[in-house]
């Protein structure tokens, strides 16, 4: 367990978000504890892949801090690069070189950033298969795998140079409900046996919740809610509970025109 | 006024693309072996549209300066006229137009569909430059590969030419070739269109690359990229002809 002294693995103080010359979110105050699985909620277009962009540094906030494992990131690419060696990310599009298999996928990262023997380096390209369950598909190409095997290659290569935090961007879109099923099992393993802290950005609510140990809902240009999962599901929130009931009115519009009045 | 930002914009852009391209250029393992690989795909790949088109040209030429020649009672000139009018000028525009058609397309397409499918962003998060990983190796092997080409080029040219001017208009072997070997000097003829096409073959692929690397991450985007690429490489080519031309030959 984590003391409530330790630092966090992530933190936002006062962060704004611009997009494009428009404030997508302000205000956002968030700890991420070490350890923990953390579900950032929130329905399509509430900027929670903006959030993530300002984690990982492509996105420079125009107001506030974010500091990852206490420090703030970078915003020279040297620096950036370094941060991100210790950042696992996994992308809605899986992002899979196509011209590469996907045991050269997984072994990309760690060719480029150690100096590993080949022997060592393909035993651990197999290890890291083996711990998606994809033993043996080290030689197929991204193009030959379903979409539920292609998100566990991206799981793999992402896991390849045991970074401490991990950040799934919507990791169960396009995957059906078994494929979901082990994807979140696979989350919730992995950051248990491995010791890594996860941030999931999703709107599969029902799938998320029973893995994450802290929910965040982003509406409305901020954070509206910050707790456990137990305490999501209580919440009398207008627009959690909008968001959670799949309510169709409520204080989230579902036109866009009207989100873009009312920001 | 916003047209004429936008052209100055759009060189700075391009110019900074270019020096993060140098600087990301290592010789490291990984990427020799990549430069290999693309001097393949787009050098040797491109061999038989250069080989097929410099024999058409060559033929096109010694018929055109057969005919010319042949009102003065200078016909057996017809290799100078072939020589010169290839290794000068026809060689490496012609051989950098096809490249781009061939190559250059090929590489915004490449690297459209990277930024499309997330894979440039996914490189940069496991903290691999892209310039360097992607565009790096395409730039040095366009570099490689298009000098290379317009040697092909000369040689398909110049031997359809011999064949045309011996065994079809009849003129003597020893003659052409000793006309060829006199009227082309190495400083003033290779030179040129070796220096030629180490300009051609950086902008080609610089062009592509950089209209492929930023394009609107879409199958929209890709294909604008690609018609872009062509377009704006071809004509930037032409530009630079004249201008090396200019320059070198007075």
């Amino acid at each position: 367990m984590t003391t409530e002294t330790a630092l966090p693995a992530v933190r936002l103080s006062s962060v704004r978000l611009d997009r494009g010359g428009r404030a997508v979110l302000e205000g956002v105050d968030l700890s991420v504890p070490v350890g923990s699985v953390t579900a950032v909620l929130g329905p399509s277009g509430s900027g929670k892949s903006t959030l993530l962009s300002a984690l990982t540094g492509e996105l420079v906030p125009a107001a506030g801090t974010v500091e990852v494992f206490g420090q703030s990131v970078p915003r020279t690419p040297r620096a950036l690069l370094e941060m991100r060696k210790r950042l696992g990310v996994l992308l809605q599009g899986n992002g899979l070189l196509t011209d590469l298999t996907a045991g050269e996928n997984v072994a990309l990262p760690l060719r480029t950033h150690t100096v590993l023997p080949e022997p060592l380096l393909q035993r651990l390209v197999a290890m890291k298969l083996h711990a998606v369950g994809l033993r043996g598909a080290e030689g197929l190409y991204p193009r030959e795998l379903s979409g539920g095997m292609a998100r566990r290659v991206a799981l793999a290569r992402a896991l390849a140079l045991d970074p401490p935090l991990m950040i799934y961007d919507e990791p169960l879109t396009g995957l059906d409900p078994i494929a979901s099923g082990v994807i979140m099992s696979l989350i919730a393993r992995l950051n248990a046996s491995l010791g890594l802290t996860s941030i999931i950005v999703t709107h599969h609510v029902h799938e998320t919740l029973p893995v994450c140990d802290h929910a965040v809902v982003i509406a409305d240009g901020r954070i509206v809610f910050d707790g456990t999962p137990a305490a999501l599901v209580a919440s009398t929130d207008p627009f959690v509970r909008q968001f959670l009931d799949g309510a169709p009115d409520g204080p989230i519009p579902f036109d866009t025109a009207v989100r873009a009045r009312a920001a | 006024m916003n047209a004429f930002a936008a052209i100055i914009r759009s060189i700075g852009q391009s110019g900074l693309f270019a020096i993060a391209v140098l600087r990301a250029s290592m010789p490291t393992r990984d990427f020799l072996a990549e430069l290999v690989r693309e001097i393949y795909k787009i050098g040797a790949r491109s061999l038989p549209i250069i080989l097929v088109g410099g024999a058409f040209v060559g033929l096109s030429v010694t018929l055109l300066g057969y005919r010319a020649l042949d009102t003065y009672g200078a016909s057996n000139q017809v290799s100078a006229m072939l020589g010169l009018g290839l290794y000068r000028e026809l060689a490496p525009v012609l051989t950098a137009l096809l490249f781009i058609g061939r190559a250059g397309s090929s590489i915004a397409a490449e690297l459209g569909l990277m930024r499309a499918t997330d894979q440039i962003t996914a490189l940069a998060l496991m903290a691999i430059d892209p310039i360097a990983k992607v565009v790096a190796p395409r730039f040095w092997a366009a570099v490689i590969a298009v000098p290379l080409l317009v040697a092909f080029f000369c040689a398909a040219a110049i031997t359809a030419g011999w064949f045309e001017s011996v065994h079809v208009i009849g003129l003597d072997a020893g003659t052409f070739w000793q006309v060829l070997k006199d009227a082309v000097d190495v400083r003033h003829d290779f030179l040129p269109a070796f220096v030629k096409a180490l300009v051609f073959g950086a902008t080609a692929a610089l062009v592509a690359a950089n209209v492929g690397f930023h394009a609107e991450p879409t199958i929209e985007g890709t294909s604008v990229a690609t018609t872009r690429a062509v377009v704006n490489a071809s004509l930037l080519v032409l530009m630079f002809n004249f201008v090396l031309s200019a320059l070198m030959f007075r």
